[in-house]
């Protein structure tokens, strides 16, 4: 049977048989969908890539207001770009780890206060410049500098020293950081020429492709990179397209318009895959959404009343009506499984019964307030009205406030005492942590305020040992479960969709969608 | 024609005292606007110099008096100054994207409007027959359905199921030959023409409905003229002031009230333009964008009101 099947995966590899035909065929000697589908992902990269062609993307996010300058970079669109003309140090690979773009190799001492990251041997910037220890050097400045703009900035803020040794960056840190290379594979720290400090709209970097031509929030053109030193970039050109419209990606998916569409609707996603020529990938990802209580703002200052809430919730229920099956159910934590040190702990499940419980016993009598917008989450305002009736049953008024659109962010937000919201993931706990939950931390959107907490994650921060540090956050995870302002039903998946015009895709549960944006680079147009 | 230069004089400094009213309105609509534009384009994750630093860049720290009256200068001197979030010209990235809005407006308008008419001269001709009744259903129910909707099913129908024209414009660029670019809004077009077709079309019918009492229609039939000679020689010219306002008005709103569509189909014109500088607190464009549509607006207003003068002498000497 494994051999027919073999023979059956490489024929459908190149193109004799449809993946259609195999999967049916595959699933009729009792192999299932799934794995068949993993079979045939294996043959197809056996098989080879192509070289040449042109993938176009249909992309969401885009808007004219955009800018080519990396640092500045807020949505998947400047992100993708970013990453086609340019590379950073590192690049997460699959199973959390690390690999070298720019940087070939890292290392860090053993007190993780000093890391050395030593650059490849020649390889050069698009424009035909050898890249040096200098430009990178330059690069960090430039993010960290005193008028900087850069999304990075609060990653970099312990850096204390960067300088040169031949051709080999040394960061030093204030304080020891055992996560510091995760840092360097942020998408706004591409490494330019001079830092970018120049020019930091030039868009020249050392990625496999170069920006032929671009118009902001419609489409950028890009172009094989001649230079380039790795092994990625099989199409000759990629034709990026901003398409925010939901039902046109979709339609010009369907069309044949473009290759390759980022977040296909949840809704939808069951009825898009039906196509013969379109295949829909959902990847599991660390990306969540959030009910979001200040702990210390009334009535949320007391903790039974955050965990009365916390029992309230129906977290399968919301899985299955907002994702409509595309995630996972959350742990009022915001670490899952996609994490590399995660560990298991208590699931909290829908309980009415220990809602009411924890409700009387704040002694809190009134109403509760939640407000929610359009933008907060995809299906936010159904998930609140959701959540207002499994609270309902335990007895537990809810009202429920729509916020505008508009300044949702600035005006709600981080601001008002309990909100929905949304956060994608991080590549490691700290990291996640160190945004939103350390005391200290610029976006502390749950106004938690914990000094265990506080102390775990900077012993944690310094400590090489993997076992004691997967230790140190599992009881970080059980601190924000249990008292803190995080009510987290739900993580969704990246819903990508392809045409069967090209081929190469991999499930890269980690970092962004589009294959943690390496799809365009990785994937190639059939022959 | 004395007369003539005088009221066009007149409507023309009407025009412009309207647009510095419109200028005015439009910059304390965006002072008023929530949201601050330093945090909406660096987005949700922030940090508090990051934000601190734009600001200061930007200069929306200044008064807002110092603001507008920088703003009005430059108006006049036709500098819309430089997008706060890319920085980039306004002039040029609005040049290219009105062009964009004004070919589709075009192409649109040369199918509704004489569709529009024709259909309102056979309305009459066909009066409470079942070719009038046709026409009125069809059109006000395409008149109903928001824009998006007939734009989604038309989307499917004709683009993916039937594949005869390209379901978005993502497709369209300016230096592509005629045809491409025609098939790339080919589908936006005919939601565009459904859109404005019954309000100018029920505008023709019932002003020379209107006519049709008229003494001298009795005396074109009794010369023995065919019921559609009549409609179109006798009846329609007279009937020409109401029915050309209603034409200028759908023509402004196919320049200025596209947006939905443009966003749906993907069509890099003035609407997803304003949309976005909107969303991100752009002022600078939002105005620019404001005052561009409104004097579109104001303009083709000045010409209908000029056309039924020139059409109705009567309108020349008001008393």
């Amino acid at each position: 049977m494994n051999k027919q099947l073999k023979y059956y995966a490489q024929r459908a590899a190149i193109g004799l048989m449809s993946r259609r035909e195999f999967v049916g065929r595959a699933m009729a000697l009792g192999v299932a969908a799934t794995t068949a589908n993993a079979m045939l992902a294996n043959a197809v990269r056996a098989a080879g890539p192509q070289t040449g062609g042109t993938i176009r993307l249909g992309i969401q996010g885009g808007a004219t207001t955009d800018s080519l300058d990396p640092a500045l970079a807020a949505n998947s669109v400047a992100s993708q770009v970013n990453l086609l003309w340019g590379e950073t140090l590192l690049q997460l690979v699959k199973g959390g780890g690390l690999e070298g773009r720019v940087a070939e190799s890292f290392e860090g001492s053993d007190d993780a206060k000093t890391w050395r990251f030593r650059i490849r041997d020649g390889i050069t910037f698009s424009n035909g410049r050898s890249v040096t220890a200098q430009d990178v050097i330059a690069t960090i400045d430039r993010h960290v500098g005193e008028d900087t703009k850069s999304g990075a900035l609060g990653l970099l803020r312990d850096i204390d020293s960067v300088s040169a040794d031949g051709n080999t960056v040394v960061i030093g840190l204030k304080n020891a950081n055992a996560d510091l290379p995760y840092y360097m594979q942020d998408y706004h720290l591409v490494i330019q020429p001079e830092g970018g400090k120049n020019d930091p709209l030039a868009a020249v970097g050392t990625g496999p492709y170069v920006l032929k031509d671009h118009e902001m929030g419609v489409r950028f053109l890009f172009e094989k990179n001649p230079n380039y030193w790795g092994d990625y970039g099989y199409a000759s050109e990629i034709e990026l397209i901003v398409i925010n419209d939901n039902t046109a990606r979709v339609a010009a998916l369907q069309s044949g318009q473009v290759d390759l569409i980022d977040r296909v609707p949840p809704r939808t996603a069951g009825l898009v895959g039906r196509a013969p020529n379109i295949n829909v990938h959902s990847v599991p990802s660390a990306g969540h959404y959030v009910f979001i209580m200040h702990c210390n703002s009334a009535p949320f200052d007391n903790n039974d009343l955050r965990t009365a809430l916390k029992y309230g919730i129906n977290r399968q229920e919301l899985v299955d009506k907002i994702l409509f099956g595309y995630g996972s159910v959350g742990n009022d934590t915001p670490i899952n499984e996609s994490y590399p040190l995660f560990d298991d702990i208590e699931q909290r499940e829908y309980d009415p019964d220990k809602a009411k419980f924890h409700f009387d016993k704040s002694g809190f009598d009134g109403t509760i307030l939640l407000r929610t917008s359009d933008n907060s989450f995809p299906g936010a305002p159904d998930a609140a009205a959701l959540f207002q009736q499994s609270l309902a049953a335990a007895g537990i008024p809810l009202e429920i406030k729509r916020e505008p659109n508009d300044g949702y962010w600035s005006e709600v937000w981080n601001k008002q005492p309990f909100c929905t919201s949304y956060w994608g993931g991080r590549p490691s706990q700290d990291q996640m942590f160190s945004t939103a939950y350390l005391s200290t931390a610029d976006w502390n959107d749950t106004r938690f305020f914990n000094d265990q907490f506080d102390q775990l994650l900077l012993t944690a921060r310094a400590e090489l040992d993997q076992t004691k540090r997967q230790q140190m956050y599992t009881d970080m995870s059980n601190l924000i479960r249990d008292e803190g302002g995080l009510i987290c039903p739900m993580f969704n998946d990246f819903i990508d969709a392809q045409s069967d015009r090209i081929e190469g895709w991999e499930d890269i549960p980690i970092g962004f969608a589009f294959m943690n944006y390496t799809a365009p680079m990785r994937m190639w147009v059939k022959a | 024609m004395g007369s003539i230069a005088s009221v066009l004089a007149q409507r023309i400094a009407l025009g412009l005292l309207l647009l510095f009213l419109v200028s005015l309105l439009i910059f304390v609509g965006t002072i008023l606007l929530p949201g601050d534009v330093a945090q909406q384009i660096l987005g949700q994750s922030a940090t508090p110099e990051a934000l601190a630093n734009l600001r200061e860049e930007l200069g929306v720290n200044r008064p807002p008096v110092e603001r507008y009256l920088d703003w009005l200068g430059g108006l006049l001197t036709g500098d819309l100054g430089t997008a706060l979030t890319s920085g980039q010209d306004i002039n040029e990235a609005i040049g290219r994207r009105l062009a964009n809005t004004l070919f589709l407006a075009f192409w649109a308008a040369i199918i509704a409007v004489p569709l529009a008419i024709f259909l309102g001269l056979l309305a009459v001709r066909y009066r409470d027959r079942w070719p009038d009744k046709s026409i009125s259903a069809t059109t006000l129910t395409t008149i109903s359905m928001p824009e998006f909707v007939i734009g989604y099913i038309l989307m499917f129908i004709l683009g993916v199921k039937l594949n005869w024209f390209s379901p978005t414009a993502v497709g369209y660029r300016p230096d592509a030959d005629l045809l491409t670019r025609l098939d790339s809004i080919a589908i936006p077009i005919l939601v565009l023409t459904l859109v404005v077709l019954a309000h100018m079309m029920r505008m023709t019918r019932a002003a020379i409905l209107n006519v049709m009492q008229s003494a001298y229609i009795e005396t074109a039939e009794l010369k023995g003229l065919t019921r559609f000679a009549v409609i179109s020689r006798h009846a329609f010219p007279n009937s020409i002031s109401p029915v050309i306002n209603v034409i200028m008005l759908n023509l402004a709103y196919l320049v200025v009230g596209v947006v939905v569509v443009e966003v749906v189909f993907v069509y890099p014109g003035m609407g997803q333009y304003l949309v976005d500088h909107v969303t991100k607190r752009d002022i600078p464009v939002v105005q620019a964008c404001g005052m561009i549509f409104a004097t579109i607006y104001i303009g083709l207003n000045l010409i209908a009101d000029l056309v039924s003068i020139l059409a109705n002498p009567r309108l020349r000497h008001p008393r």
